[in-house]
């Protein structure tokens, strides 16, 4: 099992935002977790990265290893990668040189040779026509002036760059028009192998039309609710979450993974 | 490099060599050593030395100087330097601190002249760029106006003391018209070879209407070495003249640095100045601008970075003495480890100066729960129809981006590293020339970014 989330508890303050979720993602697989606005699917994608705002218990497991003990950059040097809601503006660093940057630290931490310039850019050329950014954007600071749909490329540029693992796309469809979910669900389908696992949360189906996902799971007041195959995200599409939200864990215990 | 020797055993804690007031200090240095000079100059250092006798030491109860206690610099029993220093100094240091080598510089150490350190280049018709002892030996008529004027209310002591004490300084002198393309390049070296020495550098910059110059002010020492440098620069611009100013202070931090850069600025006279300040124990970097004739302009850029134990303090005086001239100020501190650093930005509008367009911002980071920052923006307006912005911000690192930084692999320490940088760059791009800029990039890069950063944040690629 790739990951793995036992009883995951989140808070800042004496607001408890994640309540004990559990959850099993195997390699290969593509796990959309939808759900109501406030229902803690973005503190779960954070928390798994390492955001440090969080008072967190319960346990999760990486390729076996206690994820929670790493620190962000560990964490993206071990193969999780997280594409941003609401990606940072970055004033006086350039895009190619954060890039670059980035890639090699995880490279040199992987124990692979760190690209030199020439050779990050031939790398970052053939990435950068997968999501159809032009080579301007290179030049720009991070995320500095990007419209909405150009962070949320940005973003998938990185992935496709840092080649993670584990994807997490947190609401990355969203405010994009359709041409730009297109783009976007090309770079991450480009991406798709049997040893690289990815969690897709939406608030829409229509991500998951490019996107099939192996299992839909329905995160309600930090839990999740519900899980099932992608005829769950058609089904929530058509009656909401109105009846969801009141659900709990026990009522209906999530079937996590797919497990043989 | 030399170091200092003999002094740390003649001074324990200082006490022994303290001063308390200028005649004390004035009878300790003596007179200046470079002989009579023209008669208006001796009775003008005989009055500047009354004056700042009169006038005594500036306290923190002085408005300008209430950050900058000057009790660790008048505990240093200072001597005047020596001439003669500079053939301790070899050219591969004067070269280091120099940004082209094929440009004309001119060369101090511990305010003399060392022309075998020097080069001047061809210049163009008219054009005169020498030491300013050397002009006075001539007698320098021309230049009683601007050293035999009473002080004013924004003078202090140490002003006055230059004047009475300078030694020798740089003299720029463009008759109208006149452009020079490359940097001029200035360098102030401090250097003690035995007890601490004080010199009084004193450099004139005069643009006739028309003329177009770019200078660079470098003020550094040799490692370990007890100086204080005492520095005026005046620069006058005639109508339509354009002068580029940029200083980069970075003395040993064993030193004290104590300077104004004295500008007036003619109608349509377009005035700048970029500055870096990395070095000195304490450094205290005076920027006074008066706009006096009709649509000029003056863009005022810094960058301090006090770390350790240092303290940078940078009192700004803008006045607005005619119609229709703007100002814009922009100054970025950035403080770690116990640094200190200043900002005491003081804009006045005089009656008349309508239509004047002035801009005031301070942005600082602290990086570090000791460093302290002081901000203080001041505007005074004594007229309608002004258009006047101030701003002032302290900060922290952006946690956000930080942990954006980290979550795409880079290591914690690289990513405070390369935010840090980025929040200098902003003041570093307002620097026109390519060369120059690449030069203050590695300077500041070398402060602020950890090996494992790199220089290449200095630029996209």
């Amino acid at each position: 099992m790739m990951l793995q989330i036992e009883n995951l508890h989140a808070a800042i303050g004496d607001n408890e935002i994640l309540r004990g979720v559990d959850l099993e993602v195997a390699a290969g697989e593509v796990h959309a977790i939808m759900g109501p606005n406030g229902s803690g699917k973005s503190t779960l994608a954070n928390v798994l990265a390492g955001h440090e705002a969080y008072d967190i218990a319960g346990r999760v497991l990486f390729e076996g290893q206690d994820l929670l003990a790493l620190s962000p950059e560990d964490r993206a040097a071990a193969g999780v990668f997280l594409a941003f809601q609401n990606p940072v503006e970055i004033p006086g660093v350039g895009n190619l040189y954060f890039l670059r940057m980035a890639l090699n630290s995880v490279r040199r931490r992987r124990g692979l040779e760190e690209l030199d310039v020439m050779g990050f850019l031939a790398l970052a050329r053939e990435r950068m026509k997968l999501v159809e950014m032009d080579e301007s954007f290179m030049s720009r600071s991070v995320n500095e002036g990007f419209s909405g749909g150009e962070k949320k490329r940005n973003e998938i540029l990185q992935m496709t760059i840092l080649e993670p693992k584990l994807a997490i796309l947190d609401e990355t469809d969203s405010g994009l028009d359709i041409d730009a979910l297109r783009i976007v669900a090309g770079g991450v389908n480009a991406l798709r192998r049997p040893d690289r696992a990815m969690i897709v949360i939406t608030h829409h189906q229509r991500l998951l039309d490019y996107l099939v996902p192996d299992r839909v799971h329905v995160m309600a007041a930090g839990r999740i609710v519900r899980s099932g195959d992608k005829d769950l995200a058609l089904e929530l599409e058509e009656h909401g979450y109105a009846d969801l939200s009141q659900e709990t864990a026990s009522d209906r215990p999530a079937t996590v993974g797919a497990t043989p | 490099m030399t170091t200092a020797t003999s002094t740390a055993t003649s001074t324990p804690e200082g006490r022994t060599g303290a001063i308390s007031t200028v005649a004390e200090l004035l009878s300790r240095l003596g007179l200046p050593s470079l002989g009579p000079g023209p008669p208006w100059l001796t009775q003008a250092r005989h009055e500047s030395a009354e004056w700042a006798i009169m006038r005594g030491f500036p306290t923190l109860k002085d408005e300008d100087w209430k950050y900058t206690r000057l009790g660790p610099l008048l505990d240093v029993p200072f001597e005047r330097a020596e001439a003669g220093a500079g053939h301790r100094i070899s050219p591969a240091t004067v070269d280091a601190l120099t940004i082209d080598a094929a440009s004309t510089r001119l060369v101090f150490v511990n305010g003399f002249f060392a022309p075998e350190l020097s080069s001047i280049t061809e210049l163009p018709e008219g054009v005169t760029v020498t030491n300013l002892a050397s002009v006075l030996a001539e007698g320098g008529a021309l230049l009683e106006p601007f050293f035999s004027h009473p002080f004013s209310e924004f003078d202090h002591a140490f002003t006055a003391l230059n004047t009475c004490l300078f030694e020798d300084g740089a003299f720029i002198h463009l008759p109208a018209g006149a452009l020079v393309t490359a940097p001029i390049e200035l360098v102030f070296l401090s250097e003690a070879h035995g007890s601490p020495v004080v010199s009084n550098p004193h450099s004139l910059i005069l643009a006739s209407p028309g003329s177009r110059v770019a200078v660079v002010e470098t003020y550094a020492g040799t490692t370990g070495a007890i100086t204080c440098t005492n520095a005026v620069t005046q620069v006058v611009l005639g109508e339509g003249a354009q002068v580029e100013h940029y200083k980069i202070q970075d003395e040993t931090d064993t030193g004290f640095h104590l300077a104004l850069l004295d500008v007036r600025q003619g109608p349509e006279s377009r005035f700048s100045s970029g500055s870096v300040a990395l070095g000195s124990k304490i450094a205290r970097n005076e920027v006074r601008v008066r706009l006096e004739g009709e649509g000029a302009e003056a863009a005022i850029d810094s960058l301090y970075l006090p770390c350790a134990d240092q303290h940078h303090d940078n009192p700004i005086l803008i006045e607005h003495a005619a119609p229709r001239c703007t100002s814009r100020q922009l100054y970025k501190g950035i403080a770690d480890e116990r640094g200190h650093g200043v900002f005491n930005g003081r804009i006045i509008v005089w009656s008349g100066a309508e239509g004047t367009d002035a801009s005031q911002t301070n942005k600082n980071l602290l990086l570090s729960d000791h460093a302290e920052i002081d901000t203080r923006p001041r505007l005074e307006i004594f007229t309608d129809d002004v258009k006047c912005t101030h701003g002032a911000a302290v900060g922290a690192l952006d946690e956000e981006a930080l942990f954006y930084l980290r979550s795409r692999g880079v290591p914690h320490e690289a990513a405070r590293a390369l935010l840090t940088y980025a929040f200098a760059r902003e003041v570093l791009d307002l620097i026109p020339s390519e060369s120059l800029r690449a030069h203050v990039e590695t300077l500041v890069a070398g402060r602020l970014l950890t090996d494992d950063v790199g220089t290449g944040a200095r630029s996209d690629e």
